[in-house]
């Protein structure tokens, strides 16, 4: 046997054992069925919200939340972030407010936000936009610095234009650290809009429904949020940042393709 | 002379960005065009810090926080490095564990708060196991990256000059894993501060700093509120940059593994 297969073989042994450990404790009638219900339940749970549109609602309620948020904290970090490795004064006046800032919970902003615009979606949509603006912000700033001196100065010899010399040279030279700043704004900011959600939601949101089912004891639907907010968290990583990886910087031979 | 003029202009220089916000929310505060109990001037703010750290409240609020987020790590400190230790180390662990780790690990922790509750109940419990359960994935990655990446020549020459399997472990594999240590311990910290002021306020735990700022909703205390986040970011970043950079400084940097 392979080392490979045998990998393959005990992960999925694993798993399943941690299934089957599961199902004897929901079913042994030690916890309360509500609390602890079997793992049928929870598909059956998952598949009925499906079905009805329920769950797909949710999940795109908080999506549009997030990316709304994540196009804001684009829109603000990646210029200021440029503009901070380009010129020295705007570098000076950011960088101590993004330094006092930064270390600041964004969920620690939620009970300010909702009593200055209301419990709702700006809350979230802010939340998110704070919580994605930092990691972006640092990466481009730092992405724009570390793009090679050498670079630039042989396109201006070469007679690249600004904008040519942003576009063509600033832009990619710094895209490995743009991509690495959207990953890590899309983490923090995944955090961000289910906490948000939870909080500050009136009716929809893979946070809200989480929340909501403490309530009525659903342990069965909370259980089957997570496992869709695990899959979606899941693709975005690995579909859509890696993607974006594949089709960019590692074709640009910038970054080597990881091992594994 | 000169030196005290630069270091005098550099101190104005860094104060200067401040300077301009907070007259910008003082004129802003002032002016009145949004009520002063939802955009309170700094010096109230100010008052309310003031006036929680003299009534000791603030402290108890901070200490109890704090005493949740230690409790929390300490757990997650403790079962994460042994655990990454034992991924690394044994084939068969890593193939048992890495599957349900990697399941586990891409929900946001934040979103199991409610599935804690529910198991353990509102209040201390539940956070301190929250902290530690969403603290841990860093380390565990972060300890199985980097006592696999303990160069082999540094286990064998260790091993030729006869030391055994146990001062090995300690002064070969542990010192040579502890900059990837380090790292995971940072991180790991740095998620549950990120998520615990939520925690508690879901947790309805009676002391702690998110309870403070949550609560003071209520009463619409925008001061207190805002002297709540300022004390959050400042524990933050002192655990980031003094906690932390010293750990670094006393081990790794010392032993000159990074600079």
């Amino acid at each position: 046997m392979s080392e490979r297969a045998r990998t393959i073989i005990r992960g999925a042994l694993a798993v399943l054992a941690a299934a089957a450990a599961y199902e004897l404790a929901a079913r042994s009638g030690i916890f309360a069925k509500a609390l602890l219900p079997p793992l049928a339940k929870i598909a059956g749970t998952l598949a009925a919200m499906l079905a009805d549109g329920s769950m797909l609602t949710h999940a795109a309620y908080t999506l549009a939340r997030m990316l709304m948020g994540f196009a804001l904290a684009v829109a603000i970090g990646v210029p200021l972030g440029i503009l901070m490795g380009r010129k020295a004064a705007v570098e000076e006046f950011c960088l101590p407010l993004v330094n006092a800032l930064m270390p600041i919970p964004s969920l620690a902003w939620v009970p300010v936000f909702i009593l200055w615009f209301g419990l709702g979606n700006t809350v979230a949509v802010l939340v998110v936009g704070y919580a994605a603006m930092f990691p972006l912000l640092l990466n481009t700033w730092a992405g724009v610095r570390s793009v090679n001196q050498l670079w630039l100065r042989a396109a201006s010899a070469m007679g690249a234009s600004e904008a040519a010399l942003f576009w063509k040279v600033l832009l990619p030279g710094a895209a490995p650290f743009i991509i690495a700043g959207l990953r890590q704004a899309f983490q923090r900011s995944w955090i961000a809009v289910v906490g948000a959600e939870m909080i500050a939601a009136s009716d929809w949101g893979l946070g809200f429904v989480i929340y909501d089912a403490k309530e009525f004891l659903n342990a069965d639907v909370m259980l089957a949020s997570l496992a869709v907010i695990g899959t979606i968290g899941f693709a975005f990583e690995r579909l859509l940042f890696g993607t974006l990886e594949r089709a960019t910087v590692q074709r640009w031979g910038m970054v080597q393709a990881a091992k594994i | 002379m000169r030196a005290t003029i630069s270091k005098a202009n550099s101190a104005v220089r860094r104060a200067l960005p401040f300077l301009v916000v907070g007259a910008l929310w003082e004129i802003t505060a002032h002016l009145g065009l949004f009520p002063p109990r939802l955009f309170p001037p700094i010096e109230d703010v100010a008052a309310a810090l003031l006036r929680l750290t003299a009534s000791g409240a603030l402290l108890r609020h901070a200490g109890e926080t704090l005493l949740r987020l230690l409790a929390g790590f300490s757990l997650a400190a403790v079962l994460g490095v042994a655990l990454g230790v034992a991924m690394a180390r044994s084939r068969l662990a890593e193939d048992l564990t890495l599957p349900l780790v990697s399941i586990a690990a891409p929900i946001p922790g934040i979103a199991y708060a409610p599935l804690f509750l529910l198991w353990f109940g509102l209040g201390n419990g539940a956070a301190v196991l929250l902290v530690g359960f969403v603290s841990m994935f860093p380390i565990i990655f972060n300890t199985w990256t980097g006592v696999k990446a303990v160069k082999d020549i540094w286990l064998r020459a260790a091993l030729t000059m006869g030391a055994d399997p146990r001062r090995l472990f300690r002064h070969v594999t542990l010192t040579g894993a502890l900059p990837y240590i380090l790292t995971g311990l940072r991180l790991g910290l740095a998620q549950a501060w990120r998520i615990l002021v939520v925690v508690e306020l879901l947790a309805a735990v009676p002391w702690g700093l998110g309870w403070l700022i949550f609560g003071a909703r209520e009463f619409l205390n925008t001061d207190v509120m805002l002297a709540g986040i300022a004390v959050i970011g400042a524990i933050g970043l002192a655990l980031e940059n003094v906690l932390f950079r010293r750990l670094e400084q006393f081990t790794v940097v010392r032993w000159g593994m990074m600079t």
